[in-house]
């Protein structure tokens, strides 16, 4: 990596002579510079502590980025040939394709769902372990286990428990009257909520750290004014908890909404390599895969719907911005 | 974002810690949480460990496994190049941590600075890439890192995410939090933009540094679509890819899938468990140690 050899002509102690390409060796000991106004002797210096990082995302951010929309008004195809212009018409056939149409719908519904569960769920978790009292330390530690679990990993395990056969079928025909196995990864709808209580779970212990986090920054003592005034803990958690914790109710709001537009792996897992029988349960990242890196997958296609997930995802972000900026009110 | 960091300085210590009543309905509830989060890590742990005669699934099968066995270890081992896959899975966490501690800190560090050319330009590009999702650019990525000549191989998976925009933007936020008088002090010393940052920086900003390692490294264990393009070959597959063949090709006993899933599961919980004491320094509310 020839930048971080750049990057290394930044060392320099007193006395120590600075190798680089340019002219004259600098010793930096002969005036000192300013405090407030920071003045750095080479105008280039901050680009040799910043150049690796923004070269780094140039190439592999922006660069891809420009490209993916210039493909996507192209026939290009992944194995490469002559690449023809072709206009709009790879976006006039995502908007006409079903299966393209399913995806988005699956990645709606899949926010829908999830946003609501990892909003709340991880709050209330945060507030029954937040503070001091016995073995607090052990649950908040093992209650972020899931977090940190490979998520290929625990859908290989919730793929081989929710088996027609499997331990959670069991233990339902047990203790409920369903008798007959619930396909749970098989159904067109259960696949897609198993694979949301999947988010939702790995989701609670990572979210419930920065409620966590935000409950210890809400004042004490209007709990105490509270308790005063006869509030009981239900009162208290609307009153006083919700208000201190909304700024962070947003933040995972957006953050889990943006994660459930890219779910990949659980719906890969669950429901095999398609996406569920016959790809009903494919999510847009699913799609964009499976149409741009086939065999001899048409990459022009799949990258108009790599432009379409950002514009998702773009007005997904400006929507939820105009919401917080409402909700701040 | 702010919350993320766990620096000691960012949370006010509670005075007067509040008494809690820890009734039984509490630690019923917590208990109640404890098996939803716990269920799909103990069970197969404990199936792993199963007979290959025993029962996996049916109404005969059990939790806790009848005889303890090394059955489907020993197979796990023998038929499928798991340690391969393990040595590739730790060779892109040690390249992700590394890159991303050392240009997120740099860079984050040149930020936190004012008064030069380029800075806004800098931070600029680095929010407009925090909005794009991987998963947009991913095609163009996958011709870019082909002409590269590096599918197929552990660097190809590495090389696009070597930094992420996010943990430039915690380092920066790190940095900026960090004392003047500390940094004062060290201008009289005549110390240099380097000496400085490694000497007085650095250290105030190890709790931010520790979340940037801890999630590049948890990041690159979990990483799977990207991977899963790139690699081709079963010697180069990481562990989440590997895992995933294993869990499709048919012929293997879920006791050895099972296997393989708790190989991958022990390291990062250890793992955590190692670092938790960082990791909750900020959100924990003093006593629990």
């Amino acid at each position: 990596m020839p930048a971080s050899t750049a990057d290394s002509t930044v060392i320099e102690r007193p006395g120590q002579v600075v190798h680089t390409a340019q002219p004259a060796p600098v010793r930096r000991s002969k005036s000192r510079p300013q405090l407030g106004a920071e003045r750095f002797r080479k105008w280039w210096t901050p680009l040799l502590w910043v150049g690796p990082s923004v070269a780094a995302l140039i190439a592999f951010s922006i660069v891809p980025f420009a490209n993916t929309v210039g493909l996507s008004f192209t026939d290009a195809r992944a194995l490469g040939g002559p690449v023809r212009s072709v206009g709009l018409d790879n976006y006039r056939i995502l908007l006409e394709s079903n299966e393209f149409r399913n995806a988005v719908f699956n990645s709606i519904l899949y926010m829908l769902i999830a946003v609501p569960l990892l909003v709340m769920l991880p709050l209330l978790v945060a507030c029954l372990v937040n503070g001091t009292f016995r073995f607090g330390g052990f649950f908040r530690s093992a209650f972020y286990i899931p977090a940190v679990a490979s998520t290929v990993v625990i859908a290989i395990v919730w793929q081989m428990a929710l088996r027609d056969d499997g331990p959670v079928n069991a233990i339902l025909t047990a203790v409920t009257p369903i008798q007959e196995a619930v396909p749970f990864l098989s159904d067109r709808w259960l696949l897609l909520f198993s694979a949301i209580a999947l988010t939702v779970w790995k989701g609670i212990g990572f979210y419930m750290v920065l409620y966590l986090a935000a409950l210890a920054n809400v004042d004490e003592t209007l709990y105490e004014a509270a308790t005063i005034d006869g509030a009981g803990p239900v009162r208290r958690f609307f009153h006083v908890t919700l208000p201190g914790v909304r700024p962070m109710m947003y933040v995972v709001g957006v953050l889990s909404a943006i994660g459930s537009l890219r779910v990949f792996s659980e719906i890969y897992i669950l429901g095999g390599p398609t996406g569920g029988i016959g790809g009903q349960d494919a999510t847009v990242p699913f799609y964009i895969r499976n149409v741009g890196l086939a065999v001899d997958g048409k990459l022009g296609l799949g990258s108009a719907a790599s432009v379409m997930l950002f514009v998702l995802t773009v007005g997904f972000l400006l929507a939820s911005q105009r919401l917080g900026s409402k909700a701040e009110e | 974002m702010s919350a993320l960091s766990t620096d000691r300085t960012t949370v006010p210590k509670r005075k007067t810690p509040r008494r809690e009543s820890a009734g039984p309905l509490r630690y019923a509830l917590l208990c109640l949480v404890l098996v939803v989060s716990l269920a799909p890590i103990i069970w197969p742990v404990m199936t792993s460990f199963k007979a290959v005669t025993e029962q996996v699934f049916g109404p005969s099968a059990t939790l806790i496994p009848r005889a303890f066995s090394l059955d489907s270890y020993r197979t796990l081992f023998a038929q499928v190049p798991i340690w391969q896959y393990v040595r590739n899975s730790l060779f892109y966490c040690a390249l992700a941590v590394i890159s991303q501690v050392v240009l997120a800190s740099t860079c984050g560090y040149m930020l936190s600075r004012k008064h030069w050319r380029g800075r806004w330009l800098t931070n600029l590009l680095i929010t407009i890439t925090l909005i794009f999702p991987f998963e947009a650019i991913m095609l163009s990525l996958y011709t870019q890192v082909r002409a590269m000549g590096l599918l197929d191989s552990v660097i190809g998976v590495w090389l696009p995410g070597m930094i992420s925009a996010f943990n430039i933007l915690v380092m920066r936020a790190s940095f900026v939090s960090v004392p003047t008088a500390l940094e004062e002090s060290a201008l009289m010393d005549g110390a240099g933009e380097f000496r400085r940052f490694w000497s007085i920086y650095l250290p105030s900003a190890k709790g931010a540094l520790t979340i940037v390692a801890l999630t590049a490294a948890v990041g690159a264990w979990d990483d799977f679509l990207w991977p899963l393009i790139v690699l081709r070959s079963d010697t180069n597959f990481t562990l989440p890819v590997g895992l995933a063949t294993l869990q499709s090709s048919f012929g293997f006993d879920v006791k050895v899938v099972l296997a393989g899933a708790v190989v991958a599961l022990v390291p990062v919980v250890a793992l955590f468990f190692a670092l938790q004491r960082f990791f909750f320094r900020g959100v924990e509310s003093g006593g629990v140690k």
